[in-house]
């Protein structure tokens, strides 16, 4: 508020050289750290999923760290969670905090167990873990399908972050359409091109370099910007008159500065829902099995917390720019919330820092990105292609074609956001997060037990999906009236407004526990299971783990137990 | 391994009732109350993991491999 920074805040227009400069220099750091990265952890050939597709499964604690960091922090969210805070406040931003703690005991307790039986078997996505369940092609490809369609608009929107820090920095505006859209186009063909070249082994690398940027830039604007805009009570004083001001397009208040009473269901389901989900999704899943040992996945929920920290200050961020007055107005003169961060750098701190911080949040779009795109290909080539198309393909073909697929998946993400409107991609992320969560009983439920049947989880599944996608849908934007207005609806049975994600999650846990119930009492097949209790707590020591990997790196094996009789698999 | 699910559960249960800390006082440092304590439980979180892995870790250590036990 104060009037300096309004002074500021209009020398928005034309290209920022200083700022543009630094974020190039960064950018080309991180181009030839990515093609380096081959060398990184050498490999004898890259042509494997386990090389291409999960470095080898050899990151140890700190590079997992540094990973999984840099794949879940996703530029998108560092833009997209502060510009909730500016925009409508604590229940659609922070409920980003809460959400990023109750995930890690969640991880911890599961995801172990993932590790373990994927270092036994060989697998590589979830869908490899479902398939060996249950022997059940059907069950294995709805997760399969589930995870591919919802990890695209997940990369489209990283576009947009790199998108918003471009409009900034004075780039990517104008009439001519490839002088708009050029930059954006350069840095994505670089990033496919590494990405084809070195494979996990690439965003691992640049990982570091992203994370260090994000964690400096994040506390130097933490620590000098309060100062500048009255204290943290000015802040919270701004963001509370903000919130409580009256929009004039709902007649409602503009947010909420902290969850008033109703607003508890919302909070949680929300936090809780997005937990559930965030693993579900191939890069996280990706990132995760290419640990080293499952003690370093439960050594990393115990440190993961630290992003979950800078996160919250992050969002924080969103109201120091309510408290500095910035104004996000993008090049075609409308405001847009989205840009509230690039521009709060650009008002507040010299134009050299401007350019770090750009850099930080277009780097940070470039790791998971190129994690996504190798996840979604993984899928690809393992649960379609070589379940579906090619059954006989060799481990060299399954990683040719996810190479060329991780190419297409980014040149889909290009087109998606270049030609459709960027609503299009942040609705579609909405329903990821709704449809990944589906996926959860199939997935985490069948690592304990076998209980559940799998045509009652495949049915439980295809109906949290549509009451999902229709509950969706049904939310109107209360100022266009469009669909998808928001992830938020009345929860049937207790009548106060929750995660639709959770409800459609609780709908299916329903469904599958009463077919199941059901399909057991006829006696109807549950499939064969390829994995015995072992596998879900063997460790990277163990001679046998050892052997089961060298064995199933040439897939000579075909999935499934080999006698017929689930549970009696011999060791190995 | 009971114990170790205890420490686990206790974040997710607070947190996730969140009306006991939707509320504005005390302050501290100018902060609210809603955000420092979900701040703090960061921390605690962590504190909470950590000592479930090590706990995971001397139980593996103590027992014997026996086929169909988790650890």
């Amino acid at each position: 508020m104060t009037p300096q920074v309004t002074v500021l805040a209009a020398d928005t227009d034309g290209i920022n050289g200083v700022a543009l400069s630094v974020l190039i220099a960064l950018f080309a750091l991180v181009t030839i750290a990515g093609f380096m990265a081959t060398r990184f952890k050498r490999a004898d050939s890259l042509e494997s999923l386990e090389e291409w597709g999960l470095g080898g499964r050899k990151f140890g604690t700190w590079i997992t760290w540094f990973l999984l960091g840099g794949d879940l922090y996703t530029a998108y969210t560092f833009v997209a969670v502060p510009a909730a805070m500016f925009a409508t406040g604590a229940v659609a931003g922070f409920f980003a905090v809460p959400y990023t703690i109750v995930l890690y005991p969640i991880i911890f307790i599961f995801m172990a167990r993932l590790w373990s039986v994927s270092h036994r078997h060989g697998y590589v996505t979830t869908a490899d873990f479902v398939r060996g369940r249950y022997d059940d092609r059907g069950l294995s490809l709805a997760v399969a399908v589930t995870g591919f369609v919802a990890t695209m608009p997940y990369i489209a929107l990283q576009l947009v972050g790199i998108q918003a820090v471009l409009e900034v920095a004075g780039l990517g505006g104008g009439d001519n359409i490839v002088a708009k859209d050029a930059p954006l186009f350069i840095a994505f063909a670089l990033l496919a091109a590494y990405t084809y070249s070195s494979g996990l082994r690439a965003p691992a690398v640049i990982a570091f370099v992203k994370d260090i940027l994000i964690y400096l830039v994040i506390i130097v604007a933490i620590v000098y910007l309060p100062g500048q805009v009255g204290g943290w009570e000015a802040i919270f004083g701004a963001a509370e008159d903000k919130m409580a001001a009256t929009n004039e397009a709902t007649g409602g208040p503009t947010g909420s500065f902290i969850p008033g009473a109703g607003q508890g269901w919302a909070y949680a389901t929300l936090a809780l829902g997005s937990a559930l989900a965030l693993f579900m999704y191939p890069h996280s899943i990706t990132a995760s099995l290419s640990s080293n040992s499952r003690n370093t996945i439960r050594r990393n929920a115990a440190i993961l917390p630290a992003y979950s920290f800078v996160l919250g200050l992050l969002a924080l961020l969103g109201w120091v720019a309510i408290a500095a007055g910035t104004q996000p107005i993008g090049l075609d003169g409308e405001p847009n919330a989205q840009l509230v961060i690039p521009q709060l750098f650009e008002d507040m701190f010299p134009a050299w820092f401007a350019g770090v911080a750009f850099a930080a949040i277009a780097i940070g779009a470039l790791v998971p990105a190129a994690i996504m795109s190798i996840a979604a290909a993984n899928t690809f080539s393992r649960n379609i292609y070589k379940e579906w198309l090619k059954k006989d393909a060799t481990p060299a073909q399954e990683a040719k074609v996810s190479k060329l697929m991780s190419l297409l998946v980014k040149a889909f993400a290009l087109i998606f956001v270049l030609t459709l409107d960027k609503q299009n991609a942040i609705n579609f992320q909405l329903l990821g997060g709704i449809w990944m969560l589906q996926t959860f009983p199939v997935i985490v439920f069948s690592l304990f037990t076998r209980w559940f049947h799998r045509y009652g989880l495949l049915v439980g599944w295809a109906v949290g999906m549509v009451y999902g996608t229709v509950g969706a849908y049904n939310v109107k934007n209360p100022v266009t009236g469009k669909a998808f207005g928001g992830s938020l609806d009345n929860i049937p049975g207790i009548g106060e407004m929750g995660y639709i994600a959770m409800t459609a999650f609780v709908i299916n846990v329903v469904v599958a526990t009463v077919l199941t119930v059901a399909l057991r009492a006829a006696n109807v097949s549950n499939g064969r299971d390829e994995t015995i209790p072992f596998d879900y707590f063997a460790d990277a020591d163990d001679p046998r783990v050892q052997k089961d990997l060298a064995e199933h790196a040439h897939h000579e094996d075909p999935y499934g137990d080999p006698d017929d009789v689930p549970g009696n698999a011999p060791a190995r | 391994m009971a114990l170790a699910a205890v420490l686990l559960i206790i974040p997710i249960v607070v947190l996730l009732w969140v009306p006991h800390y939707a509320r504005v006082e005390p302050e501290l440092l100018g902060f609210p109350f809603f955000f420092w304590y979900q701040f703090l439980w960061v921390f605690i979180c962590s504190a909470l993991t950590w000592t479930a892995y090590k706990l995971t870790l001397s139980a593996r250590g103590l027992t014997s491999h026996k086929v169909g036990e988790d650890r």
